[in-house]
């Protein structure tokens, strides 16, 4: 019964977002900056919720409540600071710069921007390759994690390599059809109902343990779970709390899916509108969530071995049909993030590899069709990675927030510095990366300083590395040092 | 007086962050209302950031970044009116 019903489910939210993405086809103009960026076209909710959905769907469902149900609730600080102030400034900072200089200048990636900025090819393509390196892993740990589930709900009658195979064809054939476009509209139909469902779910639990102070109080009469209430343990530091808060809001800021919804705003007003939301958006999704998982720990639900929280306590005290709906809209969500990565990766490859390195000229349409190949082709081959699912690549996925958070602070600093060099943004790039790479797979070079992450320590470095080689070198003739400050919200 | 308003929004910015876990109550376990202090504080402090985040949309969005009025090298123009609530739509 709750088989058939998950499958229904899945198959129904397929078809709708199919649907979705036809009617975004036919509105579609057939260049490459609508096929990425929607034409730059979008309002307050879609652009807040492709934005909130692309990136926080199946770590509020799934991660987020696991680690909450073996740790304690002090996560909901660490996002608040993440996503609710650090991002939120960043889409100012950023984001809003990001947005004025694309409209001024056509930009649709940030190696684009970058490269024009300090007229360097090899620049631009750096970052699109450091962005790929992160990219594709965490793409393919996402058609990991589809295929497992998919395994795991229909009781092995899919196995693995179908689930992720089907999950991928699927996704191709959306992401070509519906572009940017459709893709935030059906992030926009998912935000909702994440948000929705997930209060649903916690008045529905609640209800029936006698409400939150029952809750509570058997999270400080339980032994294990005595110690959850007071802040701060072994594992939530002080140091460890900040250092996640700060790596992972930068790194947001850089993951190419977001980074280019900068772009995609359809005005000022957008921005200005969306960025006093996101605090609420975040306290409203996430302290439910977390709630929920640390309260499960105190009713002692017990979870199956490898199984995720919410789905367990959905099942002990919500009807079938409802958790069977959470979890056929969690997984939804997973593959829809994954549309996004793909999109943008796409981008990232034809735009700043493909065309500055191997074909030059190409016109609109011509763009347009190789934006769609490169998606079969990134998709295709994160799908065959993801059949092997080999260390390397599952540690450089896990790890790609802080690598990402490597580039934000060089970025940063060009946006706001003249006297940035290509020489100093370079070198910043070049050596935190190296860094960070260094501290994920060679032993000499520890993971962890008196508390601080090495992705923290990272960022630290790239910030003294760009800044000092900058000072110390001039910049090339053909940089233009003015865009970034010159005639920037004129009209 | 705009590199001044500049500095006040950054260092607004900073309480914010730094105030965002409230170190004061570390270890604190103390539960109001069914739920522990610290994170009531959290619910508090995310619904300011979101008052104080609206105001800075409101009053002085564009410091630091549009270029009218926010260069940085011209401060002998204190007179200069905002920006028109239009500046940065696209037509």
């Amino acid at each position: 019964m709750s088989l058939t019903l998950q499958l229904g489910i899945i198959v129904g939210y397929l078809l709708l977002a199919l649907a979705v993405g036809l009617v975004a086809y036919r509105l579609t103009d057939r260049t490459a900056e609508d096929f990425y960026l929607a034409s730059r076209t979008f309002g307050t909710i879609v652009l807040l919720f492709t934005t909130f959905a692309t990136l926080l769907s199946a770590f509020t469902f799934f991660a987020g409540p696991n680690i909450a149900y073996q740790q304690g609730p002090e996560w909901i600080l660490v996002m608040g600071l993440m996503d609710g102030i650090i991002f939120a400034i960043l889409w100012y900072v950023i984001g809003y710069k990001q947005w004025l200089l694309g409209r001024e200048y056509g930009y649709v990636t940030l190696g684009e921007m970058l490269g024009d900025r300090f007229a360097s090819r090899r620049l631009r393509g750096l970052v699109a390759g450091v962005s790929l390196l992160w990219l594709f892993p965490y793409v393919m740990l996402q058609q990991v994690g589809a295929g497992t589930a998919l395994q795991a709900l229909t009781e092995g009658a899919v196995p693995y390599a179908a689930g992720a195979g089907l999950i991928t064809a699927f996704m191709i054939l959306y992401v070509v059809v519906a572009g940017m476009r459709g893709i935030a509209w059906t992030d926009t139909l998912q935000g909702v109902f994440m948000l929705v469902t997930t209060w649903v779910a916690l008045l529905w639990v609640l209800a029936a343990v006698g409400g939150p102070g029952a809750a509570t109080s058997a999270l400080a009469e339980n032994d294990a779970t005595a110690a959850f209430l007071s802040l701060g343990s072994a594992y939530y530091t002080p140091q460890w709390m900040l250092s996640t808060a700060i790596t992972i809001g930068f790194g947001v800021a850089m993951f190419p899916q977001v980074n280019q919804r900068f772009f995609t705003a359809g005005s000022r007003t957008v921005f200005k509108r969306s960025f006093a939301l996101w605090p609420i958006l975040c306290v409203l999704l996430f302290v439910p969530s977390f709630m929920l998982g640390v309260w499960a720990r105190g009713l002692e639900v017990t979870i199956p071995a490898g199984e995720n929280v919410l789905p367990a306590v959905l099942a002990e005290y919500t009807p079938i049909w409802f958790a069977a709906l959470v979890i056929a809209g969690a997984m939804a969500a997973m593959m829809s993030s994954s549309d996004s990565m793909l999109l943008s990766g796409s981008s990232y490859f034809t735009r700043d590899l493909y065309r500055p390195f191997i074909e030059r000229d190409v016109t609109d349409r011509r763009e347009d069709l190789l934006a769609r190949i490169g998606v079969v082709v990134f998709a295709t081959a994160a799908f065959g990675a993801s059949l092997f699912n080999p260390a390397t690549l599952f540690e450089l996925g896990d790890a790609a927030f802080s690598g990402f958070a490597q580039l934000a602070l060089p970025v940063l600093i060009a946006l706001y510095w003249r006297k940035t060099t290509r020489a100093g943004i370079t070198a910043g790039i070049a050596v935190s990366q190296a860094f960070y790479l260094s501290s994920l797979f060679l032993a000499v070079v520890p993971g962890s300083y008196a508390g601080w992450t090495a992705g923290m320590v990272g960022m630290g470095l790239g910030l003294v590395v760009t800044v000092v080689v900058s000072l110390v070198t001039t910049p090339a003739a053909e940089e233009r040092r003015a865009i970034y400050f010159e005639g920037l919200g004129a009209d | 007086m705009r590199r001044l308003e500049l500095v006040g929004w950054i260092t607004v910015a900073v309480v914010l962050s730094g105030l965002a876990v409230p170190w004061f109550l570390w270890g604190s376990s103390t539960v109001v209302a069914d739920l522990p202090l610290w994170l009531w504080w959290h619910i508090g402090w995310m619904g300011l950031a979101a008052i104080v985040f609206h105001l800075f949309a409101q009053r002085a969005w564009g410091i630091g970044i549009e270029t009218e009025s926010t260069d940085s090298s011209d401060e002998h123009g204190p007179d200069r009116s905002p920006r028109s609530a239009s500046g940065g739509e696209r037509p």
